[in-house]
């Protein structure tokens, strides 16, 4: 291609040869990121920390399962014991939630609650994490006919009450915590399966999954090191948005009288006990369990909603 | 269409028949008869007539042959706790009023989740959305047991302005339903605001304000529409949890509906009242997630119903 009469050519040849320099860069560097390269995490974390309510509810969250874990050396009173004298009292400062009817700080019955709402949730999320995980993992990546038959069995156990299972399950099997957490999990891990499957689904046909293959990695192998690391971030999210929702079954569970039995204490049963109490006036027994669920209900929900922000930043509002 | 009907009519027969497998398993499973929790104390003679009368004394399989008939014909037979009445009276008189409650709930919480959803799409970042989302974050995370005795405490004893219990007049109905209606409300206020966000910014949403068409129009005729698809996708869900909802909520409140009869069967031992209302709450439930699935592609013209896959 000619340029005739381009006017610069001969502007450059103007400028005298010692106004240019060398410049003294190592062309090996080129390449490189000025910044440090973040990984997904990373980054993750760095947007979930702009985000003030999640950071909140984060920090809640961390301090009630610490609050949980020391509930013995935050108080001085017995979860089931208590001096029939104080029955019933008022938020003091010897009793800072008040007293039962029968005389238990209700302070010290909170933190005993709290583990056992937490352990619910927690152990409720897990399970239903790993059958998620592996069911729906082998069905979006097997495709197909297994799919087709796994998704099946889902649909059928989809239309089950959950409710009526696990009420007929807790009066079956008498009611424990064990009992709660295999009932709450017996149809709880239908959605992550169906979230790891659509996700497994959409990542299998990807280029890295095909090398993967071609250099003979077992489907085990795919699904783990290649598809599910993938798939993380919706299943996270899935992961703390299920511990609510199962705090508040053994709340539910609990508030029905079918959950944790007396002398234990979870927040459930401590708003069943405070229902009849705020006749009489009593409304502590019932406002701090209640305040408790719901705050921790909160915390994990404005914490999922954050980390859903996070992952997916193209979701952001 | 067809194909897809029937496939999921096919689906639907075979999770009752699960669901009446596993109870009448699970039921025989409880520990004690019908007749233990009673005081008076029969004599033997007595006794055997009545298992034999309730078909207690064959062996399981024919027990549950005798269950799976009752089933085809919907004839639960008496009640063994009260002799006088069927299961099928229990559940015509518990069912209404169930139903009802559950009706309005679903109505308000519809309609104000939609509202509260839409306005706050609208006034994006603004204090409408920021109050409103606010509220929708509560309202998930408060139970609704605990609403309700919160209302009972603050309406009821305190204020004495609603009656506490029972489901006689309007008045009654206002307190369990405002408790019922929260959490979905919520739930539909944070879907249809994201979705409408999203919608929003479509491009025929653009071309309809260059059209000129009046900012209400194109929010209730161009977008609303399209940002609904993903409410009508829950509302299977939706009432599931409220069904399950009525069962707590029929408590506290002291209201007469299905959810009575089924706790209490359940401490009773009453296997004919335990079964029918299983299986009466499952097949309802059962068939609303079908009815919203029909709508669903009637709704939006592009998911094709005898297509596979792609739950």
């Amino acid at each position: 291609m000619e340029y005739p009469n381009r006017p610069t050519e001969t502007a450059v040849q103007q400028i005298p040869d010692d106004w240019f320099q060398p410049i003294e860069k190592d062309l090996n560097k080129a390449e490189e990121v000025a910044r440090p390269s973040l990984s997904f995490y990373k980054d993750a974390w760095i947007r979930l920390k702009k985000n003030r309510l999640a950071v909140t509810g984060l920090f809640f969250l961390i301090v009630l399962i610490l609050a949980a874990i020391l509930a013995p050396i935050l108080s001085p009173y017995s979860i089931s014991e208590g001096a029939l004298r104080n029955q019933n009292l008022a938020p003091t400062a010897s009793h800072w939630f008040g007293t039962d009817s029968l005389g238990r700080d209700v302070f010290t019955r909170l933190w005993y609650g709290a583990r056992v709402s937490l352990f619910v949730g927690i152990a409720a999320a897990l399970i239903d994490f790993f059958i998620g995980i592996i069911y729906g993992g082998i069905a979006g990546y097997k495709g197909g006919r297994t799919d087709s038959a796994m998704m099946r069995i889902i649909e059928v156990l989809y239309g089950l009450p959950h409710l009526l299972v696990v009420i007929l399950l807790l009066v079956v099997m008498g009611p424990s915590l064990f009992t709660i957490i295999i009932a709450l999990t017996i149809t709880g891990w239908i959605g992550m399966a169906r979230i790891v499957r659509g996700q497994v689904m959409q990542l299998r046909n990807y280029e890295y999954v095909l090398a993967s293959k071609t250099l003979g990695a077992s489907t085990a192998r795919i699904i783990r090191r290649n598809l599910l690391p993938n798939t993380m971030g919706p299943i996270i999210v899935q992961i703390t948005l299920t511990v609510p929702s199962a705090i508040f079954a053994e709340a539910f569970l609990s508030f029905l009288g079918l959950g944790i039995q007396a002398p234990n204490a979870s927040w459930g049963s401590m708003a069943n006990d405070g229902l009849s109490a705020i006749l009489s006036g009593d409304w502590w027994l019932l406002f701090f369990p209640a305040l408790f669920i719901s705050l921790t209900m909160f915390a994990f929900n404005v914490l999922g909603d954050g980390l859903r922000d996070a992952f997916d930043p193209k979701l952001r509002r | 269409m067809a194909i897809y009907l029937i496939r999921r009519f096919l689906i639907m027969i075979a999770t009752i028949f699960v669901i009446a497998t596993l109870t009448f398993i699970l039921m025989h499973s409880i520990p004690g008869n019908p007749f233990t929790t009673q005081d008076r104390s029969t004599s033997e003679a007595v006794q055997e007539n009545l298992n034999a009368h309730y078909h207690l004394d064959e062996p399981m399989l024919i027990q549950y042959g005798i269950w799976l008939k009752s089933l085809m014909t919907f004839d639960f037979g008496p009640s063994i706790k009260q002799p006088t009445e069927t299961v099928n009276d229990l559940l015509s008189r518990g069912f209404p009023i169930s139903a009802e409650l559950g009706m309005w709930t679903i109505t308000i919480a519809l309609l104000s989740g939609i509202t509260l959803g839409v306005l706050a799409a609208l006034k994006h970042n603004g204090i409408i959305d920021y109050i409103a989302m606010t509220l929708a974050v509560l309202g998930i995370s408060v139970p609704n047991f605990i609403l309700a005795t919160l209302l009972i405490q603050q309406l009821a004893v305190n204020l004495q302005l609603l009656p506490a219990a029972t489901w006689s007049s309007p008045m009654h109905m206002i307190m369990p339903i405002i408790a019922l209606a929260t959490g979905p409300t919520a739930i539909i206020a944070r879907l249809t605001r994201s979705s409408m966000l999203e919608v929003l910014t479509q491009d025929y949403i653009k071309t309809a304000r260059a059209k000129g068409l009046s900012p209400a129009k194109i929010v209730i005729k161009h977008a609303l529409r399209n940002a609904l698809m993903p409410v009508v996708t829950i509302l299977g869900t939706l009432v599931a949890a409220i069904l399950t909802g009525t069962f707590v909520i029929e408590r506290i409140f002291a209201i007469p509906g299905m959810g009575k009869y089924f706790v209490e069967s359940i401490n009773n031992r009453d296997y004919p009242v335990i079964m029918g209302t299983t299986v009466f709450y499952s097949a309802f439930l059962i068939f609303m997630l079908f009815l919203v699935d029909v709508v669903y592609s009637i709704l939006d013209p592009r998911i094709k119903l005898h297509k596979k896959g792609g739950s």
